[in-house]
């Protein structure tokens, strides 16, 4: 097996007392396309912004192309950013740009392109997401597809190693999610990038995935193929996959909670 | 005890958020001679020119009427004590020393606060809230540099160009009330201005308005950078750059007329 070019080691992260991931460990290997699923809460967010680096653990490392992003140089921490491109669940373009501008922000601002390689370079991005001639609209002028592959674009814009999705399917319709489903797989082909996808969106994960992993209350309960994830006997996966809702009134947290509303003290029979 | 601890909480908040504001401050000094023509960054210099245009060009309107009331205000309140003793003319001191050294840049930082500190803080909360900060920083774009050096550069040059024209349109306000009540022509009016000011008042107030202006940009930034959650927070952070951007001017206004009043430049 190659080296990983994203490695997470024992993070552990916790907020105000509550502890949102627990010694997780996950390998992810060159030109894979990982899928990090887990129900709400489960910590993949969480996890999402410590392996790009944009907020620091209680303990345990992220190492990305062998560097540790929490203990490297500023310069170091530039270099791993520019080979990570980012597509965000709302997209996160900037709305004072057009489209056009927000591919070309980073070329502008990190390389000495001339402008006219730019303009050239801004259309190719474009094209490929399929917004070859949405270029010229301003963010609020597209729709949730379009913004998000006018992200998918932004992301791509300096050709980076490692393109990391948050929910790419949230908030689209099946049609739209499926075709962004195959640009994920096309910019993978293409482009031999590795890809972590954080969604919880089942049938989008099978289709593009290579391996899966899986956050379970803050901790990595499975990392595998997606073959064997899906045959997994895992009690926690098999609700995940078969849609087996929680018994919310019939925990025992909530059945202590009403007794105590009600004024009833001592053990329930 | 428990009071103890509240105190030495809200404190210690205090000096962090003091700590937090001068740091924002020195990254956002280092990254300035970035935004400026042929030795800056590409393009740069066109956001500062814009946010030039929002802070300074879009504010005149506001601050030149604001200057003309607060001048007639004072002129007439001035008047009707000094009329007593024979001593209107001294009501032209007073408007004019009054708009150099205090009025203008106070006037013209309060005005500024409202309008454009609240839209600082407006415009990064809401990018904090749709994740454009963070995708700024995932791009390996410094937030200081892309976002509060433009508005710090546009600030620290239009505050003090703002202070400048409501000094003019004060003075213009207590030339018309010296009109209407001793039919006091433009020409002596404005030679009696000249005779009373000197230039280290002009000067005193524009160091205010340098000072005002960091102050407003940092506040209201940092209110920006600081927002967490939906768009509540958004309403939160407005509300507080201004509250606590106009605080800090006052204080700012006092300490610096105090250097001023002890050092002997204001005499």
């Amino acid at each position: 097996m190659t080296e990983p070019i994203i490695s997470v080691r024992d993070l552990s992260v916790s907020y105000e007392g509550h502890q949102v991931l627990n010694r997780v460990n996950l390998d992810i290997q060159p030109n894979e396309v990982m899928v990090l699923l887990g129900g709400s809460g489960s910590g993949k967010s969480t996890m999402l912004r410590h392996i790009i680096g944009l907020e620091r653990p209680d303990s345990g490392s992220v190492l990305v192309r062998g560097v540790d992003i929490n203990r490297c140089s500023a310069k170091d921490l530039r270099n791993i950013r520019r080979s990570v491109g980012v597509a965000f669940q709302d997209a996160a373009l900037f709305n004072s740009l057009s489209t056009e501008e927000n591919v070309g922000l980073p070329m502008r601002e990190l390389t000495t392109l001339a402008e006219p390689v730019i303009e050239i370079m801004i259309y190719m991005k474009l094209a490929v997401v399929g917004l070859g001639a949405a270029g010229k609209l301003q963010p609020y002028e597209l729709s949730g597809g379009m913004k998000k592959r006018a992200a998918v674009a932004r992301a791509i814009a300096l050709d980076p190693q490692i393109l990391v999705f948050d929910e790419p399917s949230a908030g689209l319709d099946p049609i739209v999610s499926a075709e962004l489903d195959d640009l994920i797989l096309f910019l993978k082909r293409a482009f031999q990038m590795t890809i972590l996808v954080v969604t919880h969106e089942i049938p989008s994960a099978f289709r593009i995935a290579d391996r899966v992993a899986m956050l379970y209350k803050g901790s990595l309960i499975a990392a595998d193929n997606k073959e064997a994830f899906k045959g997994s006997t895992d009690p926690r996966i098999r609700q995940f996959l078969d849609r087996i809702p929680d018994p919310i009134t019939e925990s025992a947290a909530v059945q202590d909670h009403l007794r105590e509303l009600a004024g009833l003290t001592g053990v329930a029979p | 005890m428990n009071a103890f601890e509240d105190l030495g909480s809200v404190v210690i908040q205090q000096f962090a958020y003091v700590g937090g504001l001068t740091d924002q401050f020195w990254s956002g000094m280092r990254a300035l001679p970035r935004m400026l023509p042929i030795m800056g960054k590409r393009g740069r210099w066109q956001g500062a020119l814009r946010q030039m245009a929002a802070i300074g060009v879009a504010a005149l309107p506001m601050i030149g009427i604001m200057a003309l009331c607060a001048g007639f205000i004072l002129a007439l309140q001035g008047a009707a004590e000094l009329r007593r003793f024979g001593a209107l003319r001294y009501v032209i001191d007073l408007v004019a020393i009054g708009f150099t050294r205090e009025l203008g840049p106070l006037l013209t930082a309060i005005v500024v606060s409202g309008r454009s500190g609240s839209a600082f803080s407006a415009e990064i909360g809401t990018m904090n809230v749709t994740n454009e900060i963070d995708a700024l920083q995932t791009m390996a774009l410094d937030p200081i540099e892309f976002v509060l050096a433009p508005k710090f550069l546009a600030a620290l040059i239009m505050v003090p160009c703002l202070t400048i024209m409501c000094n003019v349109f004060g003075i213009a306000a207590g030339a018309g009330f010296m009109y209407l009540s001793t039919k006091m022509t433009i020409g002596v009016y404005a030679r009696y201005v000249f005779d009373s000011i000197v230039l280290r008042d002009v000067f005193s107030g524009l160091v205010k308005s340098v000072a005002f202006a960091t102050i407003i940009v940092q506040v209201g930034c940092m209110e920006g950078f600081k927002v967490r959650g939906g768009p509540e927070a958004v309403g939160r952070a407005t509300t507080s750059a201004v509250v606590k951007s106009t605080f800090l001017v006052i204080l700012a206004d006092l300490f610096f007329t105090a250097i001023f009043y002890l050092t002997g430049w204001s005499s």
